[in-house]
């Protein structure tokens, strides 16, 4: 019978062993955070440990942005000052012009009886850091569940749809910008109304249409609005720009510019009221008009 | 014969400053960069993992560099385990290579770092592409040069001190004090 001498030293497991039951967690890990929103808590709890370390490799950058911003030269803010002046003008009559509109669109949705679409409110946040994930198109916000932010609202820009929050976290939330890949969104067509589904295209920070006809009326520069059918974000902001149209196969490939853009300021807005869908138009046949009936029945 | 690489004898790392530089690594990684700075940045902690799988692998452990790779997740808003798998992939590899690696000199330990840090990025790209995601092209290893070229800095910076400890007289200092 063979006897083995016992060990000098006391190693524990292999390094072998311990490699494979290290790596079999992780894919364990990886498996289930794929499948299931399961570990949402682990993340939650993990990203506790990472904020304080996150927050003092912020600290240099923001140090330089702070000594940056206090010498800027008197000129340059007075050229700001006049030009925000101007602005400021433009839009208060603009605002005019567009609170007469919003009276105007209650009364009628009134008379039409369909639901008044409640005010938004927002949450204005500041960009922490893009993600560093290069396979996703990801930026980290400044605020999070303690404001009331969830996961699944639109975030803005002055000029349009940025992306929607897809993570939350105590303090600040994770935005997937529509150019991600993974990143879906209603729009239609400003000159016509035709109704489309814009999809991120991952790398080079554009938008595509895919599933429109080759002979769809659709045309270079045209400008997409969110359509508001989904419910997620409300119906009129600008999402993208029509920049090249490919009608060889029986499906156009289009091609679009997002309108906003994270890469100018680090402001955003997060829309966290409740946006309602707009109502589906009423359809003819009777048959239809039951149906309806009843499911509004069972909803209320 | 002359082993071009420990030549002298340095005293052992203490468990603590091998932590200390997992945390500084982390800190650097979670520098707010963007751009080319971020698609040139080395995976700082990446490459202090494999510093002490090669030159003290008895000082770092599976567990603690699992755990790393999960904080990296959680940053990244990667998936869970896709760093960590990486990290822990590479350390073995390092430490099974460990003995080989010490004797080279340090720049011909950074051709096998580069090596490690391919693994290591291919390991994590081949996980993303399982998961349906799209290549981001050869720019990702990129940050793999840049980890290459900043390693015989490293090693002598985490080796300082080491050696500063090592060249003191344990009289003079005694009479110093």
């Amino acid at each position: 019978m063979d006897h083995q001498a016992p060990p000098f030293f006391k190693h524990g497991p292999s390094p072998l062993t311990r490699f494979m039951f290290f790596a079999l967690l992780s894919l364990v890990l990886m498996a289930v955070d794929a499948r299931l929103n399961a570990l949402n808590s682990l993340r939650q709890t993990l990203s506790v440990a990472v904020a304080p370390l996150q927050r003092l490799a912020n600290y240099p950058a923001e140090l330089l942005d702070r000594t940056g911003s206090f010498f800027v030269t008197q000129g340059r803010l007075q050229n700001e000052n006049t030009a925000f002046r101007q602005r400021q003008l433009v839009q208060a009559v603009q605002l005019q012009s567009m609170q007469a509109t919003q009276g105007e669109n209650a009364y009628l949705r009134k008379i039409l009886g369909i639901h008044q679409r409640r005010g938004e409110s927002m949450v204005t946040t500041e960009i922490v850091y893009t993600g560093r994930d290069p396979f996703s198109q990801k930026i980290i916000v400044d605020k999070g569940s303690s404001h009331k932010i969830q996961a699944g609202q639109p975030a803005l820009d002055d000029i349009g749809v940025i992306g929607q929050v897809t993570r939350v976290y105590p303090f600040s939330s994770e935005i997937t910008l529509l150019t991600d890949k993974d990143q879906a969104i209603p729009v239609e067509i400003v000159r016509n109304g035709t109704r489309a589904i814009a999809f991120g295209h991952g790398q080079d920070g554009s938008l595509e249409l895919p599933f429109m006809a080759a002979n769809a009326d659709i045309q270079n520069g045209d400008t997409l609005v969110t359509s508001g059918i989904d419910g997620i974000y409300p119906a009129g902001l600008p999402v993208a720009m029509v920049s090249k149209i490919e009608r060889n196969a029986a499906f156009a490939k289009i091609t679009c510019t997002p309108s906003a853009g994270v890469n100018r300021h680090k402001q955003l807005l997060i829309l966290i009221g409740e946006v309602r869908p707009v109502q589906p138009p009423i359809p003819a046949d009777p048959d239809a008009d039951s149906k309806a009936s009843v499911q509004k029945k069972k909803g209320h | 014969m002359h082993f071009a690489g420990s030549p002298e004898l340095l005293k052992p790392a203490s468990r603590k400053f091998v932590l200390l530089t997992l945390v500084c690594g982390l800190l650097l990684n979670l520098l707010p960069l963007h751009g080319l700075a971020l698609l040139f940045r080395p995976d700082f902690v990446a490459l202090i993992l494999l510093f002490w799988a090669i030159r003290e692998p008895r000082k770092l452990g599976f567990t603690a560099s699992w755990i790393v790779g999960l904080l990296m997740d959680i940053s990244d808003g990667a998936i869970l385990g896709q760093h960590a798998l990486a990290y822990v992939l590479g350390v073995y590899v390092a430490i099974l290579l460990h003995r080989r690696i010490q004797r080279f000199t340090l720049w011909q330990q950074a051709a096998h770092v580069l090596l490690l840090l391919l693994l290591l990025q291919a390991t994590m790209l081949l996980i993303r592409m399982f998961g349906g995601a799209v290549s981001p092209g050869a720019g990702y290893f990129l940050s793999c040069l840049t980890g290459t070229v900043l390693w015989p800095a490293m090693s002598q910076l985490l080796l300082l001190p080491q050696r500063g400890r090592q060249d003191t007289d344990p009289v003079y200092s005694a009479g110093h004090k």
